[in-house]
C-alpha cells in the first residue's frame, strides 16, 4: 500500500517521516492526477485557509472526496478542519469527510499552545499519548455515525468516521505512529480493518 | 524553558512549511496575502526597501497597527523587535503575536548581545549567513532560522550566498570526525553541543527558511531547490507593480518548486517587479546583513 502525502503546504515531512518508520512507502501529491497512484491519503497541518486556497486552485475538492469513498484519510490539525463536514469560517471550502463541526484557533493564539498527556481509546486498550496541539481547531458538535477516540476538557480531539480519522493535534510531531498504524499498516494490531467494518454495517 | 515547550515553538515553524510568509504594512496587505494564499504575515511598519530609502531609526511596530492586522486575518501574524531590545520583545508577547523576528531589518538596539530567548513562550526567528551564526542563534532560543540576505535589495544573491554557506558548513560538519569537531566549534564559534547535533541530524534542529531579496516565482523555486523549507518575500509583492497577481504566483512557485512548468505558468505575464539594487550601490555600512553577530 503506497500512501500520499498531500504537500501543498504544512508539516508533510514529519507525516513521510512516520510512514517511513513504519515501513510505508509515501509519496507527495501535489496534484489530483497523484492520487491515482495511492490507496490511502494524509492532509497534514499547517494554515487551513491556504490549503483550502490551494485546494481550490488546483481543482482537487472534488478529486479528493471521491478518493474518498473508496480509501481512508488521515487529517490533523488543519487537516481536520479541511475534512469537516462544517467549518465555522466561510474562508473554508471543507471537504466533507468527516461528519463534525469545527471552529478554527479556538484555543488560542500560538502562546496557548503546548503538548500534554491525553487518553486514546481504540480496540479496547486505553493509550496514554502525548499531544501537541498548535493553534487547533476546536470540534464543536459531532454526528451520530461518529466514533470519538479521545477528547479533552470537554471537547472531541481524535474521531473516526467510516475510514477517516481526524485529530486536533500533531502525533507527528511527537513521533506518535498509532493513527498512521490504524489507517494504513496491515500488519499492525491497531489496523482497523476495512472489510470487516464495511460487513458489520 | 522546558524541551517539550521548545519543541512546540518548533511545531508552529512546522506548520510553516512549504509556504510563503509575506511582509505587510497594513490590514489591507494583509487581507491581500491571506488570500493569495500567504501561510503567515509579518506586520511592520515600513517594509525594507523603504526602510533603506528614508533612512532615520526603525523601531517595533505600533501595537494599534499589529492588532489591526490580528483582527482582520485569522493566518499567523508575525513581528519584528530590534537586535538585543528585551523590552520590545516583552511587548510582542503581550499583544500574543505568533512569531517575534528579532531582526537585522530594524536598527539594532543592542551591538554585542541578542535577546536571550529562552525566556519567552513566543517562538523567535532569526537571520543568519553562516551555520556559526544560525547556531548561535538557536542557542539563545531561535525556533526557526532565516537566512539573512539583504533585505529591501530585490536581489537574490546574497540570500542565495547565505543559504549555500550554511549548507555546505552542514555537509562538511558531517565529513568530520568526532576529535575534530571541537577546533570546527571554535572555528565557528557556535556551541558544541548544537555542533555535535548538527553533524548526526545533517541539518539544523530547527527550520531552515530563506529571506531577504526573494522577488519573484522563480526566486523562490531557487531558493527552494537550494534547501529553504519557506520563502519570505519582504519588499519585493508590495513594492512591485503587481502585488495580487505577484503574491499568488510566488505562492504556486513555492508549492510547485521542483515543477519547471508550473513555475513557468506562474511567472508567465506579470507586470514589473521591484527595481531593486546591486549589491555595489549598497556602500559596506548601509549593509542590513552586517547587523548583529
Amino acid at each position: 500500500m503506497i500512501i500520499g502525502v498531500l504537500e501543498l503546504q504544512g508539516d508533510f515531512a514529519k507525516h513521510h517521516q512516520i510512514l517511513a518508520k513504519l515501513g510505508i512507502e509515501s509519496v507527495p501529491i501535489k496534484s489530483y492526477h497523484d492520487l491515482e497512484k495511492v490507496e490511502g491519503c494524509i492532509i497534514p497541518g499547517g494554515e487551513s485557509t491556504t490549503l483550502s486556497i490551494l485546494m481550490e486552485r488546483y481543482k482537487m475538492i472534488n478529486p479528493i472526496k471521491s478518493f474518498g469513498e473508496s480509501f481512508p484519510i488521515l487529517g490533523t490539525c488543519a487537516g481536520l478542519i479541511m475534512m469537516a463536514k462544517s467549518v465555522l469560517d466561510n474562508r473554508i471550502l471543507p471537504l466533507g469527510l468527516l461528519d463534525i463541526r469545527v471552529n478554527r484557533n479556538a484555543y488560542g493564539r500560538q502562546i496557548h499552545s503546548g503538548t500534554k498527556t491525553i487518553q486514546m481509546h481504540w480496540k479496547g486498550s486505553i493509550f496514554s499519548i502525548p499531544a501537541t496541539m498548535i493553534r487547533a481547531p476546536k470540534i464543536l458538535e459531532v454526528g451520530n455515525n461518529v466514533k470519538i477516540l479521545s477528547d479533552w476538557k470537554g471537547s472531541p480531539i481524535a474521531v473516526m468516521d467510516g475510514h477517516h480519522i481526524g485529530i486536533n493535534f500533531h502525533p507527528e510531531l511527537n513521533n506518535v505512529s498509532l493513527f498512521h498504524e490504524i489507517l494504513f499498516q496491515p500488519k499492525s494490531k491497531n489496523y482497523y480493518k476495512p472489510n470487516q467494518e464495511k460487513n458489520v454495517s | 524553558m522546558t524541551k517539550g515547550e521548545f519543541d512546540v515553538k518548533i511545531g508552529l515553524a512546522e506548520m510553516l512549511k512549504g509556504g510563503v510568509i509575506m511582509d505587510v504594512t497594513s490590514a489591507d496587505q494583509a487581507k491581500i496575502a491571506e488570500d493569495a494564499g500567504a501561510c503567515a504575515v509579518m506586520a511592520l511598519e515600513r517594509i525594507p526597501a523603504d526602510i533603506r530609502e528614508d533612512g532615520g531609526i526603525a523601531r517595533m511596530s505600533d501595537p494599534a497597527m499589529i492588532k489591526e492586522i490580528q483582527e482582520t486575518v485569522s493566518i499567523p501574524v508575525m513581528a519584528k523587535c530590534r537586535i538585543g531590545h528585551f523590552a520590545e520583545a516583552q511587548i510582542l508577547e503581550t499583544l500574543e503575536v505568533d512569531f517575534i523576528d528579532e531582526s537585522e531589518v530594524l536598527t539594532p538596539a543592542d551591538e554585542k548581545n541578542h535577546i536571550w530567548k529562552h525566556d519567552f513562550k513566543i517562538p523567535f526567528v532569526c537571520g543568519a549567513r553562516n551555520l556559526g551564526e544560525a547556531l548561535r542563534r538557536i542557542g539563545e532560543g531561535a525556533a526557526m532560522i532565516r537566512t539573512k540576505g539583504e533585505a529591501g535589495s530585490g536581489n537574490i544573491v546574497e540570500a542565495v550566498r547565505h543559504m549555500r554557506t550554511i549548507q555546505a558548513e552542514m555537509k562538511k560538519l558531517t565529513t568530520l570526525d568526532q576529535d575534530e569537531m571541537m577546533a570546527f566549534a571554535r572555528e565557528m564559534g557556535a556551541p558544541f553541543s548544537l555542533v555535535q547535533e548538527v553533524a548526526e541530524l545533517g541539518k539544523l534542529p530547527v527550520p531552515n527558511f530563506a529571506a531577504g531579496g526573494i522577488a519573484t516565482p522563480a526566486d523562490a523555486s531557487l531558493m527552494m531547490q537550494l534547501g529553504a523549507e519557506t520563502v519570505f518575500v519582504g519588499s519585493g509583492i508590495f513594492k512591485s507593480d503587481d502585488p495580487e497577481t505577484r503574491a499568488k504566483a510566488v505562492v504556486e512557485a513555492t508549492t510547485h518548486f521542483l515543477d519547471a512548468k508550473k513555475v513557468a505558468e506562474a511567472s508567465t505575464g506579470l507586470k514589473n517587479a521591484m527595481k531593486g539594487l546591486e549589491m555595489s550601490e549598497i556602500p559596506e555600512g548601509e549593509r542590513l546583513q552586517e547587523r548583529g553577530w
